[in-house]
C-alpha cells in the first residue's frame, strides 16, 4: 500500500474502520483489493531484447526523425539487412557498429517481433 | 549532455514542492506489512523519476498491469541531463529538455510527490520526508548520484554558486547559471573545467560540454580560451573529440591530462583559481567544476553501497547485493564497463522490473538479457559522434561487446557521417524520452 492508495482508502472507510486498522486489526490490504480473477494478466509485449531498439527506432519500431521505421519489416529482409550491416556490405552511420554485437539467434528474435508488427 | 543519465529524482534535492499529506500521516503509518496480500495487487514502488525510474514505472504499467506501481519523486517534471549541454551553445532551451510525469500518471502510475529519505529493507518500507512510510513488495531504486562535497578542497554547496557544477540539477538553476556566466564573460576570458576521475555520471559529458561552450565562444567571444583540467589521462571518444576541437575551434581548447598535472584538488573562490595536485594555480573567468560523485544519499544510508560509495548489484536482476527485494538501477550502481548513462538506465530498468515481477510469481529472472548503449555527443553544429556497446551479464560482471566509435578522418571526408550522427542524436533524444516519460 502506498500513500496515494491510502488517500482513497481513507475516503472510502469510515473513521471507525480507520481506527480499527490503526489498532492493528487484521484486515486484508486494501491496496487495489482485486480478486485473482479480476487481476489483469501480464502483457505479452515485445521480447526484452527488442526494448533497447526503442531508444532510437521509437515505440514498437515506429521510427521517427532521422531513424527509419522497422515495424512490419519483412522477416527475411530484416535478417539479410542485419547481416549486410554486420559484414560491412551495407553502408550505415550506426547500424554497422550495432549489428556485430548480436548473435544470429538474437537477430532472429528481433526479426520475428518487428516483422509481426503493423 | 547527450549520454548522461537522468538527474537524481527523489533524493538530495532542495526547493521541493511537496504535496502535503497532512492528515494522511496516521493512515500512512499503516503501510501494510511487507508481505504480499493474498488479494491485493503486488506493490512495485519506484524511487526516483530519472531515466531509470521513469522507464521502470512506465514499463511496469505497460508490461505488468497486475502490479500496483507507485513512483516516489518530489519533482513534478524532469529536466534531462542529456541535451543540457546544448543550452550552453544556445541550441536548446530549458523547456525543450523538460518532461512532465503526466504521461506516467495517465498510464496508472501513482506519483507520490515527496522525497524518499530512508529505506527499511527488513520492514520493506520507504520513509518519506513528510514522515509517512510506503510499503513495497518490490522496490526499484533509481536514486541517481550525489556530489562528494569536499572531494575538491573548497568546493561545497555555496561554492557551486561561483563555480557551478551543473551536473545534478533538479530545477535547471545550475546549467542556467553556467550559461549566464558565459554570457557575462568578456571576450578573451578563460573558461576552466575541472573534470573528475572515473567513475562518474555520463563519461563523455564533460567533453561534449567543452565542445558546446567552444561552439558558443567561437561565435560570441572568439578570443576566449578553454582550459580543461582532467583527473585522468584518457577519456571517452577522445580521438574524435580532439579531432573535432581542432577542426572546429583551432587552438581554443587546451586539455590537460592527469599526467601533466591536470587534477584539480582545490578551488579558490576569491581569486577564482583552480589549483592542481602539484600546486599550479590557474586563474579562470568562468569555472565549471564537475566534482567527484557517489551513489545518492538514500542508497548509502540504506547500507546498499560498499566502501566505493556505489551500489553492488546482482547482474541479472539488479537486486542490491546487500538487501533483498531492492533492485537498484542507473548511475548509483557498480556496473562497469557499462557507462552511467540514461540509455543504460533505461534499458536495464526493464530487466530489473521483469526480474522483480518474475520473483513475485516465484519465477526466475528472464534469461540471457542484452543491454545496449549508444552515447551520442555533439561536438559542433551538424557534428555528432557516438560510441556503441552491447553488454551481457556474467555471474560476476558485464561482458562488453564493443561496437566501436564513429570513424575518424578529416571533416572533408566525414561531413555527412557527422551531420547524420547529429540528426540521429536528436532522434535518440526524442525516442528515449518518449520511452521514459510518455
Amino acid at each position: 500500500m502506498n500513500a496515494s492508495t491510502l488517500c482513497q482508502v481513507r475516503s472510502r472507510l469510515p473513521l471507525l474502520a480507520v481506527a480499527a486498522l490503526l489498532a492493528g486489526a487484521a484486515v486484508a490490504s486494501p491496496s487495489g483489493a482485486q480478486s485473482p480473477e479480476q487481476r489483469p494478466e501480464p502483457h505479452p509485449g515485445p521480447p526484452l531484447i527488442a526494448q533497447a531498439c526503442a531508444g532510437c527506432h521509437g515505440q514498437a519500431g515506429a521510427g521517427g526523425g532521422s531513424v527509419p521505421r522497422i515495424a512490419g519489416h519483412n522477416r527475411d529482409l530484416f535478417i539479410a539487412q542485419w547481416k549486410a550491416f554486420r559484414d560491412k556490405q551495407r553502408p550505415a552511420i550506426i547500424m554497422d557498429r550495432v549489428a556485430p554485437g548480436y548473435t544470429d539467434a538474437e537477430v532472429a528474435l528481433l526479426a520475428d517481433y518487428f516483422s509481426k508488427l503493423k | 549532455m547527450t549520454a548522461m543519465t537522468a538527474m537524481t529524482g527523489a533524493t538530495g534535492m532542495t526547493g521541493i514542492t511537496r504535496r502535503s499529506f497532512g492528515t494522511m500521516a496516521a493512515a500512512a503509518a499503516l503501510a501494510a506489512p511487507a508481505t504480499l496480500s493474498a488479494q491485493g495487487a503486488p506493490r512495485l514502488v519506484v524511487v526516483g523519476g530519472g531515466f531509470g525510474g521513469a522507464s521502470a514505472a512506465r514499463f511496469a504499467r505497460i508490461q505488468y498491469p497486475q502490479l500496483d506501481v507507485t513512483l516516489i519523486e518530489p519533482q513534478g517534471k524532469f529536466i534531462t541531463c542529456p541535451y543540457g549541454n546544448l543550452l550552453l551553445a544556445g541550441r536548446r532551451t530549458l523547456p525543450q529538455i523538460t518532461h512532465s510525469y503526466d504521461g506516467l500518471v495517465k498510464r496508472g502510475v501513482k506519483h507520490v510527490r515527496d522525497t524518499a529519505v530512508a529505506i527499511d529493507p527488513a520492514a520493506r518500507t520507504v520513509r518519506l520526508a513528510g514522515g509517512e512510510r510506503v510499503g513495497y513488495d518490490k522496490l526499484i531504486l533509481s536514486p541517481g548520484i550525489a556530489i562528494r562535497w569536499g572531494g575538491i578542497a573548497g568546493y561545497d554547496e555555496a561554492a557551486a554558486e561561483t563555480f557551478p557544477h551543473a551536473w545534478l540539477d533538479a530545477d535547471g538553476a545550475q546549467i542556467s547559471l553556467l550559461r549566464r556566466q558565459l554570457e557575462d564573460m568578456p571576450d578573451g576570458g578563460v573558461v576552466g573545467f575541472a573534470i573528475p576521475d572515473n567513475p562518474y555520471r555520463c563519461p563523455p559529458g564533460p567533453y561534449e560540454r567543452i565542445s558546446m561552450v567552444a561552439s558558443y565562444l567561437k561565435k560570441a567571444k572568439p578570443r576566449s580560451k578553454i582550459l580543461a583540467l582532467d583527473a585522468k589521462d584518457q577519456f571517452s571518444k577522445q580521438g574524435l573529440f580532439q579531432d573535432g576541437w581542432k577542426e572546429l575551434y583551432g587552438d581554443m581548447v587546451e586539455w590537460v591530462p592527469l599526467g601533466k598535472d591536470g587534477k584539480v584538488v582545490r578551488v579558490d573562490l576569491k581569486e577564482k583559481v583552480f589549483e592542481t595536485e602539484f600546486g599550479n594555480r590557474h586563474k579562470v573567468d568562468v569555472g565549471n567544476v564537475i566534482p567527484p560523485q557517489s551513489a545518492a544519499k538514500i542508497a548509502i544510508d540504506a547500507g546498499l553501497a560498499n566502501e566505493s560509495g556505489w551500489v553492488p548489484i546482482t547482474t541479472r536482476t539488479f537486486e542490491a547485493q546487500k538487501a533483498p527485494h531492492i533492485h537498484v538501477i542507473g548511475d548509483a550502481t557498480i556496473a562497469a564497463p557499462m557507462p552511467k548513462s540514461g540509455y543504460i538506465a533505461n534499458n536495464t530498468s526493464k530487466q530489473a522490473v521483469a526480474a522483480a515481477a518474475a520473483a513475485l510469481e516465484g519465477k526466475p529472472a528472464p534469461a540471457d538479457p542484452v543491454y545496449f548503449n549508444t552515447c551520442f555527443s555533439h561536438v559542433g553544429d551538424d557534428y555528432g559522434i557516438s560510441v556503441i556497446n552491447i553488454f551481457r551479464p556474467t555471474d560476476t560482471g558485464f561482458q562488453d561487446t564493443p561496437g566501436g566509435v564513429s570513424p575518424r578522418g578529416p571533416l572533408s571526408e566525414r561531413r555527412e557521417q557527422r551531420r547524420l550522427e547529429a540528426l540521429h542524436a536528436d532522434t535518440w533524444y526524442a525516442s528515449i524520452t518518449e520511452d521514459a516519460f510518455s
